[in-house]
């Protein structure tokens, strides 16, 4: 079944294949940066005690959670631009740029699923703590900064990073939008060189590869930093 | 927001750009569910075969996980569409290409399907894992085989310790039914696309694809929370108060 395989069409793009793939873990590594400073803050505001804040977080987290990923890289692609073109006043605005718009998407459609997972590493984190903080004098910003946080991340290293490899995965349906991601850049050779196969096998095998071996660390970091109980 | 536009006529097909919209949501839900069976059968043996001592079941369904899971959907739904008629012999490789009919939505279907497989599996399997090993030993002392163990025991309580996290999989396969639209099936987020690019109400039709993908999350969500209720296991892991 491999007589007709052409392995040197990979050979030939890899540079081209490189840049998708740079452009891939780019917006993977900004998109989760971006997506846990957002998921902490609406963690914190879903654990609000005033159900003015509490609200709009859960309104919020509960509809990006019932909307498929595409539908929203969809709906930033038509938004992103219409506000541009508010906030400048400019009507001819050119808008962000497609790396932006995708990074834009991407970081608010990931905070709210880091969002659940700050919660529950939130409120994994035993009551006494933050009273004995109280006891000491922090106000709420100093025990959440110094006492609840540090504690809840450390629980939840190995779950963010798990949730970060399903980003990596998700980034291949910004092809959706024509962008060049690592699967994007597979695409476009197979079809511009009629090499189906090979490409979508091989973007498979790399997809494969880097994901197993991330998930193998992960796997690894866990046994090493689970607290001692 | 002007939503008039649904009721003019469709720009091919005869219809009204609603009934595009009932087109998508038709197909949306048929992808979805047509998966579903799948994913939950191979799901739940291979979450069983997990569970087993048994070196030659266990390491089978485990790399299947490993598999599947680490690879994107949509790769895999470009793998089924595209690779595997091309790779298949000839004769079937042909048949798929020109005689099946609906070949989009079959290879969605079995791409969702054998996807979700591997995430309903470890749902399955840690479900079974986390009933204490006592109560198996318990069985096995009152006489019970193992396949017994698993019949009256180990299924039954661990498919109701995983219907919360098998219904967020449920949920989740309507949301990837959505990226059948890149083999061109024409489920609700491509119609939406497709209106929005023939009326220009761009900011309408998402508004109300998004407001479908809402209504079916809060509809399978209360349905699961009716079944839940009702195959409860009184005093039991998962009834909460």
């Amino acid at each position: 079944m491999f007589s007709g395989f052409d392995f040197d069409v990979i050979q030939r793009t890899l540079p081209y294949l490189w840049q998708g793939m740079l452009f891939s873990l780019g917006l993977t590594l900004l998109a989760m940066l971006g997506g846990i400073v957002l998921g902490t803050l609406l963690a914190l505001m879903r654990l609000s005690g005033n159900r003015a804040i509490s609200l709009p977080a859960a309104a919020y987290v509960n509809l990006l959670r019932s909307t498929p990923l595409i539908l929203v890289i969809f709906w930033f692609y038509f938004l992103v631009p219409i506000a541009v073109k508010q906030f400048t006043g400019n009507p001819y605005a050119s808008g962000i740029g497609p790396f932006y718009s995708a990074l834009i998407a991407f970081t608010l459609f990931e905070a709210a699923y880091y969002c659940e997972i700050i919660r529950a590493g939130i409120q994994s984190v035993p009551a006494g703590q933050v009273h004995a903080a109280q006891a000491l004098g922090l106000n709420y910003p100093q025990a959440t900064l110094l006492v609840v946080l540090p504690q809840a991340f450390r629980n939840m290293v190995p779950i963010l990073l798990t949730q970060g490899i399903i980003l990596f995965q998700d980034t291949s349906l910004v092809y959706v939008v024509g962008l060049t991601d690592f699967m994007g850049a597979a695409s476009k050779v197979a079809q511009r060189d009629g090499r189906l196969v090979e490409m979508y096998l091989f973007a498979a095998l790399v997809y494969f590869i880097l994901c197993f071996s991330a998930s193998y660390f992960v796997k690894r970091l866990q046994l090493r930093i689970t607290p001692p109980r | 927001m002007d939503f008039g536009f649904l009721t003019q006529p469709a720009f091919s097909g005869g219809g009204t750009y609603f009934d595009w919209v009932l087109s998508g949501i038709k197909w949306t839900m048929l992808v979805s569910v047509c998966a579903w069976i799948i994913a939950f059968t191979i799901g739940s043996v291979l979450g069983v075969m997990r569970t087993t001592k048994l070196r030659w079941l266990y390491v089978p369904a485990a790399a299947y996980v490993e598999l599947f899971r680490n690879i994107p959907l949509l790769v895999q739904m470009f793998i089924w569409y595209f690779v595997i008629p091309e790779i298949v012999p000839k004769a079937l490789g042909t048949w798929m290409k020109q005689g099946m009919p609906m070949p989009e939505f079959w290879s969605a279907v079995l791409a969702l399907g054998f996807y979700t497989a591997s995430r309903v599996a470890e749902q399955v399997r840690s479900g079974i894992q986390s009933i204490p090993a006592g109560q198996t030993q318990a069985a096995l002392a009152t006489g019970l085989t193992m396949p017994q163990v698993y019949r009256h025991l180990l299924l039954p309580m661990g498919y109701r310790i995983v219907i919360p996290p098998l219904t967020s999989e449920f949920l989740t396969i309507f949301k990837n039914s959505s990226v059948a639209l890149t083999i061109g099936v024409l489920e609700l987020t491509a119609q939406a696309r497709t209106i929005s690019e023939y009326t220009f109400r761009t900011f309408e039709i998402f508004t109300l694809a998004t407001i479908v993908y809402v209504l079916i999350t809060m509809a399978v969500t209360v349905l699961m929370q009716f079944v839940e209720t009702r195959v409860r296991v009184p005093g039991y892991v998962g009834t909460g108060k």
